[in-house]
């Protein structure tokens, strides 16, 4: 993994591949890696679907050597909904096999000057484009199968919809899982629709012929990830929780927490919750032959995904998460699982982001467009975005633009992007991380869930504002560090709570690297991550105004707590004085 | 006094989702956990009306108590 692989997609006679070696950006990987060349080589002002902005890949910098949990992979570029820099991370097959083929990053550049359509196929032998128009609005399961008759079945898939090629804010970038089906999305921020804009429908992987990338200490590289792996397997969460229930297990803790943000974000449960939630979707999964323990890439041991069969027990999509069972379930009223199944499968198939397109549904619903809890109208709505009819290309376009073209004041967004499942009020250290992530309002950049709800990583009282600047602040560091080496972020719940894990993490990284990174290590580069994530957002236009919550959330009570959002600007000012 | 009484996930198995229980006044969470015979490391998250609570807390007629064992998602 010592190459970055460059492709102009604008060349005159074609799109043109320059290899080269890492240079400046070795030592990075993932969001280091993204966020260091979208940083550095992308004008900040320019047009997120124009000639000068770039689409960055990266695997971890662990993925691809025999790591467990080391399979998420990094995009990043200029982001088309927030108008900031953006990084978003998938599991799949993805980032093992293209850290196998030896590449830290691909870089799309440029713009084809017609309306071509390419597929891209990387393997041992090297790197084939070809235009493909017959991929046009393909969806991406019929893309997959498509490239699987092309390219045999040991291939692995990064691909766009229909939403990417129509450019749409809340398009997705799809990675295929270990059975090939696109399931695990690079969601947030639209980078489907910077993808469909450089004209690239599919990168195809293959990583037949290539050896399973080699540490620099084979032998403490092994001893670490037998240590690492018995932390995952001995925390509760880790070890049992997630395997169990997935991530869904979250939809009835919240509700009764009072942080499940219900019609929009009227309120803070949602009395359908018992009918949706993890423990009656497991329960579901297995009476119908489906699979709640599923791992969705090579390498993981937490396996919080699985597979949801139909009533007739066929194969309808992955387990939804708990974000999504959120999006199109509690916050739109709707308390129906298959729906919520249907609802993700279209998603997955169109290439969006489910938390973006829950909440456009949500403020439509709001607007009028169809009362809460009406499943057909949100799943009629989802097949519009598929079709691009206006009223899709509208919800495609995200919950703030929904909510200007429907004059809707109660819009849950930060930067232009949606808020996912947990109301900032009722859980105010998430609020701090929406209000102030360089990404928009993102739970993953600093799940303060961990220290509000679940009691991971110590206790900070959800319902008061104490603590909750100095929470996010250390979990948005960490965070980007994480998201750097590969990792999948739910090794956070046990490497928060037991030292020993966190020092195999840093045993694997430094053996994988020939390095002595201690936690400060770690510290310093999440903290440069988010340097630099920062500045390219400040020269974007970006100020210390844009760091705040819509103001409903700081004037409306929320039910059951009745409590507002009241952590000062000030505060939020000091997140990241470090 | 009657307290509503939630389980979930794994505190489920052999036991129940949500039932009323009558107990002497001003008993405390911990006594209802050992009542259901819960480990107290199975008991991990406490909520008394949808609010984090101790196990040393004293319940009061009419209240509701959430019951969680280790968990996480997002």
């Amino acid at each position: 993994m010592d190459k970055i692989l460059r492709i102009d997609m604008g060349a005159s006679g074609g799109p043109k591949c320059t290899v080269s070696d890492l240079g400046e950006y070795a030592g990075f990987g993932g969001r280091a890696m993204t966020s260091a060349i979208v940083s550095k080589e992308v004008p900040p002002l320019c047009h997120p679907l124009g000639v000068e902005n770039k689409l960055v890949i990266a695997p971890g910098l662990l993925s691809g050597t025999i790591a467990a949990m080391s399979g998420r992979l990094s995009i990043g570029c200029k982001s088309p909904l927030t108008g900031g820099i953006k990084e978003s991370n998938a599991g799949g097959q993805p980032a093992q096999v293209l850290a196998r083929l030896g590449y830290a990053a691909i870089v799309l550049e440029g713009k084809p000057a017609g309306d071509d359509l390419y597929k891209i196929l990387i393997n041992k032998d090297g790197i084939a484009i070809a235009v493909d128009n017959s991929l046009k609005m393909l969806p991406n399961y019929d893309l997959v199968a498509k490239m699987k008759q092309e390219f045999g079945e040991k291939i692995c898939c990064i691909s766009i919809g229909p939403a990417g090629e129509m450019k749409m804010n809340a398009a997705s970038i799809a990675c295929t899982d270990m059975e090939q089906r696109p399931t695990r999305h690079c969601g947030r921020g639209g980078v489907g629709a910077v993808m469909g804009a450089k004209g690239v429908k599919t990168i195809v992987l293959d990583d037949t012929g290539m050896p399973v990338r080699t540490p620099n200490d084979p032998e403490k590289f092994r001893d670490a990830n037998k240590r690492f792996v018995e932390g995952l397997m001995k925390h509760p969460v880790t070890g049992q929780g997630l395997p169990t229930f997935g991530t869904n297990v979250l939809t009835n803790i919240m509700s009764e927490a009072g942080g499940y943000p219900t019609f929009n974000f009227q309120q803070g449960s949602f009395a359908g919750a018992s009918k949706i939630s993890g423990e009656t979707l497991a329960e579901l999964e297995k009476k119908r032959g489906a699979n709640p323990t599923h791992g969705c890439h090579r390498g993981c041991v937490i396996r919080c995904s699985g597979t949801y069969n139909d009533n007739n027990g066929n194969f309808l999509t992955k387990q939804p998460e708990y974000e999504t069972v959120w999006s199109h379930g509690g916050n739109c009223g709707i308390d129906d699982l298959d729906a919520i199944a249907m609802l993700d499968f279209l998603d997955d198939n169109i290439g969006v982001d489910t938390i973006e397109m829950g909440a456009a549904i949500g403020v439509a619903m709001e607007a009028g467009i169809a009362q809460f809890g009406d499943a057909e109208a949100a799943i009629t709505m989802v097949r519009e975005v598929g079709q691009g009819t206006y009223l899709g290309r509208i919800l495609g376009g995200g919950a703030a633009v929904t909510g200007k073209v429907f004059g809707v004041e109660r819009v849950p967004v930060v930067k232009g992007q949606a808020m996912p499942a947990y109301d900032p009020r009722a859980v105010k250290g998430i609020g701090v991380t929406y209000a102030t992530s360089p990404m928009g309002a993102d739970h993953t950049a600093g799940y303060a869930v961990t220290a509000n709800i679940l009691k991971v990583g110590g206790y900070v009282d959800p319902l008061r504002s104490d603590g909750q600047i100095e929470l996010s602040r250390d979990l948005q560091i960490a965070t980007a560090a994480v998201d750097s080496t590969g990792m999948c972020i739910f090794i956070a719940f046990a490497i928060l709570d037991q030292p020993e894990t966190f020092q195999s993490l840093l045993d694997l990284l430094n053996a994988c690297h020939g390095l002595n990174l201690t936690g400060d290590g770690v510290v310093g580069l999440g903290k440069k991550v988010l340097s630099m994530e920062r500045d390219f957002n400040a020269r974007a236009g970006f100020t210390k105004d844009h760091d705040r919550l819509p103001r409903f959330f700081s004037t409306e009570k929320l039910a059951p707590h009745q409590v507002t959002f009241d952590v000062k600007d000030e505060d939020l000012d000091k997140v990241f004085n470090w | 006094m009657h307290i509503i009484v939630k389980l979930f996930a794994t505190l489920r198995n052999g036991r129940f989702e949500q039932d009323v229980l009558h107990l002497a006044d001003g008993v405390s969470v911990q006594h209802v956990v050992d009542m259901l015979s819960i480990r107290s490391d199975e008991a991990a998250i406490i909520f008394v009306n949808g609010r984090h609570a101790d196990p040393e807390a004293p319940l009061s007629d009419g209240d509701t108590l959430s019951i969680f064992p280790p968990i996480g998602g997002g």
